[in-house]
């Protein structure tokens, strides 16, 4: 077989990295190459330096190091035995095309991952070894963000820490039986083990920090989590229960949504369907419920349907809402920050400029139509100084008057 | 508080104006604006231009600007002003030092008006400063240096074209990340260049003025390929935060008509290639057997045999999984009928369990074989096709539910659990599966079959005692 090409390589590699769903490049510390001899900054704001079609922000070079594997997880393109084209890169070829791509402002940094070679730390190694040429070979500054093996040796894993911004271990399935069906050579247990140990290891390098100025940084960036949505029966309730207990157990920056799609050469015992996206995007938005909008867990899952998910037709505040009417209308020249959170169609900046604004004048509905996006959502929920949505609140048909209208998804817009 | 100039109050004819040096020169403003603001001008006195920008029509009436009779008398504004102000001032938009001036004009009647939302001039000087954020925000993101060699030397060469003036404000971002390399950005509205030790700044340029290409450009054209993921597509999405004007300059952006063209083709595909009709399970068993006949989704489905169907019992509480069907099997299409079938009629009846008390299938449905002649040759199914074939198998189990499941050789262990184990670790050990059933792991007779001599009698009793430990295991779960 004759030699496959670094674009050969690339396009497999990366091909074969596209079901991550992250890849986020901020919340690191803030550094810059003014007094190195490398390239690279980081200034806490994350950026997209493209958008691919499929609505995806590319912000990081994200690529295996290689697609062998010698798992068999189902939902997985690169399980041992798919019959996808196999390639390998070398850590020195993917450290050259991350600084070509960077110099040329392309990317914000690497996101390395890898299927499973000879055996986990030797995988582990590879990546390691990669993060450690690009940051002591070319004193690079820009984000690195390195998935770990869950059953490598901790040393490993701790060594990627002090290279990498972010390390994230995938809990993969919502539910332990799922991981077990599906992904039948990982450990749930294994899982969250390790992403135990990276929890303790970056509050440690937080605290030595704080005592000694040249103490090394650890995952500056933290860790996140990626969960497949729709291979398995867990109900979004399943799955928002799961991921609350991740954010409180390992105080993970994000727990990352990724709906099953249907994979080239897939196992049969996966639905093949389209992948459930507006799920996705339901889950998303019930994340950002508990994280900006002070929902907590218990509260979401009250917005699920009698089979335990999220609706579909509406986002899941307005659900809430909905189930709770008894809490509304607010008024908005009188109700607290957390009490307009909870009101549907407005956000937290919303919110925020009502309270500025309240301040100087009694708001109308007038004034807070010209402070959100859309006053039609808010109106039934909350009273201004000449508006009360008499009735509005308790009609039958709200949730029918309220849900957008059936679309057709935008195919040819381009 | 009102140190006034009488003149200018009454002096309604002719108003004051102000031409900026630079379009993007915030302090020559603030400078300007302080002077005015000492001498109690009002907005509606003021006019401000650009460079270039029609001032000639503003010549008649240009006047020299007042002298504030205390030139150390403080203009109040908010911070929240200055910060918004730094990015206002870059805004394209020619009226924005006019909305500046009467922002900080209104100061004085209200410290507090920025924080007044909903008022129409701070709801501009918002959308301005965001729209300039963004802009910023895009250059930092959009900016794409291609190599030159000039004599040995990198030169990194941009070429942007930013919708504001926002390419000053921005040198520092560039300069923090790429400090030890050599880049210019050029751009229409001013270039920026640095050369690993200074910034200098340079008059507008042209796009031929920038290099129009580079070999990187062909891999980060293939990596944007292949990130995309089909399945997914949402052009919308993308067209917000990537809109089209920016396209022409970046060089992955000329895939993306192909991209989304082929998307709907791409995704069919690969729906296709994994998932054929069966989308819901049959809820037969009847359902099942045409079912699996019509079965093309592996190879083995495309040689001349035949599908053969499990037996037994519709509620049976033992369910046996073999390996596939066999060449006699194949032929009278039942299962376990051959060689390998009689001997373990043999050792079941010698267990003392009822074969026809238990529905007997196998993992894959159809026989595979390589001809040589007119014989056909066992060929093991491979990890792929029994994950394949799993999902005839589950759609037995579902329909069947028995509380027991004996697996026998490693393709049924596989098919049960989705990993290949090994025989000699796990049998005699009953796992739990998902639907609560228990799985038993044995040998497959068929092995029996192929030993001699004291290996064959040492299996043998090893498959006899597993057989042994499922009935007293299937009396116990009879009991309960």
């Amino acid at each position: 077989m004759t030699e496959q090409t670094i674009l050969q390589k690339l396009e497999i590699l990366a091909d074969a990295a596209k079901y991550d769903a992250s890849c986020a490049s901020s919340g690191t510390a803030k550094r810059d190459s003014r007094s190195g001899k490398g390239v690279g900054s980081t200034e806490g704001m994350g950026i997209c330096h493209a958008y691919a079609p499929d609505g995806r922000c590319i912000s990081l070079l994200k690529v295996l190091l290689t697609n062998h594997c010698i798992f068999d997880c189902h939902y997985c393109i690169n399980r041992k035995s798919s019959n996808v084209r196999r390639a390998r890169f070398s850590p020195q070829e993917v450290v050259d095309l991350t600084l070509n791509f960077y110099r040329r402002n392309y990317i914000e940094g690497l996101f390395l991952s890898s299927g499973i070679i000879k055996s986990s730390n030797h995988t582990m190694e590879q990546l390691v070894e990669v993060a450690r040429l690009l940051r002591e070979e070319h004193d690079f500054r820009g984000y690195i963000h390195l998935k770990t093996i869950p059953d490598a040796d901790p040393e490993l894993v701790h060594q990627a820490g002090l290279y990498a911004d972010r390390v994230s271990i995938n809990v993969e399935l919502p539910t332990d039986a799922g991981l077990t069906r599906l992904a039948p050579d990982k450990d749930a247990r294994q899982i969250e083990g390790a992403m135990g140990g990276v929890k303790l290891a970056i509050s440690q390098a937080r605290d030595e920090k704080k005592r000694f100025r040249h103490a090394p940084r650890f995952a500056p960036a933290g860790q996140s989590t990626q969960m497949i949505v729709g291979a398995d029966s867990a109900t979004d309730a399943d799955i928002v229960g799961k991921a609350s207990r991740l954010y409180d157990s390992y105080r993970l920056r994000r727990v990352y949504y990724s709906a099953f799609s249907p994979i080239p050469d897939a196992s049969a015992v996966l639905p093949l369907k389209r992948p459930p996206l507006i799920r996705e995007h339901r889950l998303y938005q019930s994340d950002w419920l508990m994280r900006f909008y002070g929902f907590a867990p218990r509260e979401v899952m009250q917005a699920t349907e009698d089979d335990g998910n999220l609706p579909l037709d509406i986002d899941p505040k307005l659900a809430w809402a909905l189930k709770f009417r008894e809490q509304f209308p607010l008024d908005v020249n009188r109700a607290s920050r957390e009490q307009l959170l909870r009101v549907p169609g407005l956000g937290v900046h919303a919110v925020d400029r009502i309270l500025a604004s309240r301040r100087h004048r009694n708001l109308r509905l007038e004034d807070v139509g010209k402070l959100t996006v859309s006053i039609g959502k808010v109106r039934p929920f909350i009273c201004a100084a000449d508006w009360r949505p008499t009735g509005l609140t308790d009609k039958v048909d709200l949730r029918r008057l309220l849900a957008p209208k059936a679309e057709q998804l935008e195919l040819f817009a381009a | 508080m009102s140190a006034g100039h009488p003149a200018l109050a009454s002096d309604v004819a002719g108003s004051y104006t102000v031409e900026l040096p630079a379009p993007d020169d915030f302090d020559f403003w603030r400078d300007r604006a302080r002077v005015l603001l000492q001498c109690d001008v009002p907005p509606d006195q003021v006019v401000w231009i650009e460079p270039g920008a029609g001032g000639d029509l503003f010549a008649v009436t240009a006047r020299s600007l007042p002298v504030p009779q205390d030139p150390h008398r403080t203009v109040r504004a908010s911070k929240r002003f200055l910060t918004l102000a730094k990015n206002v001032a870059l805004h394209s938009d020619a009226d924005r030092f006019a909305l500046l001036y009467r922002l900080l004009w209104r100061h004085r009647s209200n410290p507090r008006i920025m924080e007044d939302r909903a008022d129409p001039d701070v709801r501009r000087a918002e959308e301005l400063d965001k729209a300039v954020r963004r802009d910023s925000h895009k250059m930092h993101a959009f900016v794409r240096f291609r190599l030159l060699d000039e004599g040995g030397e990198e030169h990194y060469v941009a070429w942007f074209e930013p919708e504001h003036h926002i390419v000053r404000a921005n040198a520092g971002f560039f300069m923090r990340r790429f400090a030890n390399m050599r880049w210019s950005i050029l751009t229409p509205k001013g270039c920026l260049h640095w050369d690993g030790v200074t910034m200098r700044e340079g008059p507008p340029a042209s796009r031929s003025d920038a290099p129009d290409g580079d070999p990187v450009e062909d891999l980060w054209r293939s990596y944007y390929a292949s990130i995309f993921n089909p399945a997914r597509l949402k052009v919308g999405a993308m067209l917000k935060e990537m809109p089209k004007r920016y396209w022409k300059n970046m060089p992955e952006a000329s895939l993306i008509p192909a991209l989304v063209a082929g998307a709907q083709a791409r995704e069919s595909r690969m729906v296709e290639a994994g998932a054929l009709e069966f989308e819901e399970k049959p809820d037969t068993l009847e359902g099942v057997s045409k079912a699996i006949h019509g079965c093309r989704k592996c190879p083995i489905g495309l040689l001349e045999n035949t599908a053969v169907m499990g037996e037994g019992p519709r509620e049976a509480m033992l369910m046996i999984v073999g390996e596939q069907p066999g060449d006699q099997e194949d032929q009278s299409g039942r299962p376990f009928v051959g060689p390998a079938g009689q001997l373990l009629d043999f050792h079941l009846q010698k267990a003392g369990i009822d074969r026809s008390q238990a529905y007997v299938t196998n993992a894959v449905k159809h026989f595979k074989y390589t001809p040589r002649g007119r014989r056909r040759i066992h060929q093991s199914p491979a990890a792929k096709e029994i994950d394949t074939c799993r999902w005839w198998l589950e759609s037995e189990r579902a329909l069947v539910r028995p509380k027991l499941i004996l697996a026998m050789g490693a393709s049924a262990a596989r098919a049960l659990l989705g990993k290949t184990v090994s025989i000699a670790r796990v049998r005699g050990q009953p796992q739990m599966l998902e639907d609560g059933s228990e799985l038993w792991i044995t040998a497959h007779p068929s092995y029996l079959l192929r030993l001699d001599g004291p290996a064959r009698d040492a299996q043998t009793g090893m498959f006899d005692a597993d057989l042994h430990a499922v009935r007293e295991r299937l009396r116990e779960l009879e009991g309960v």
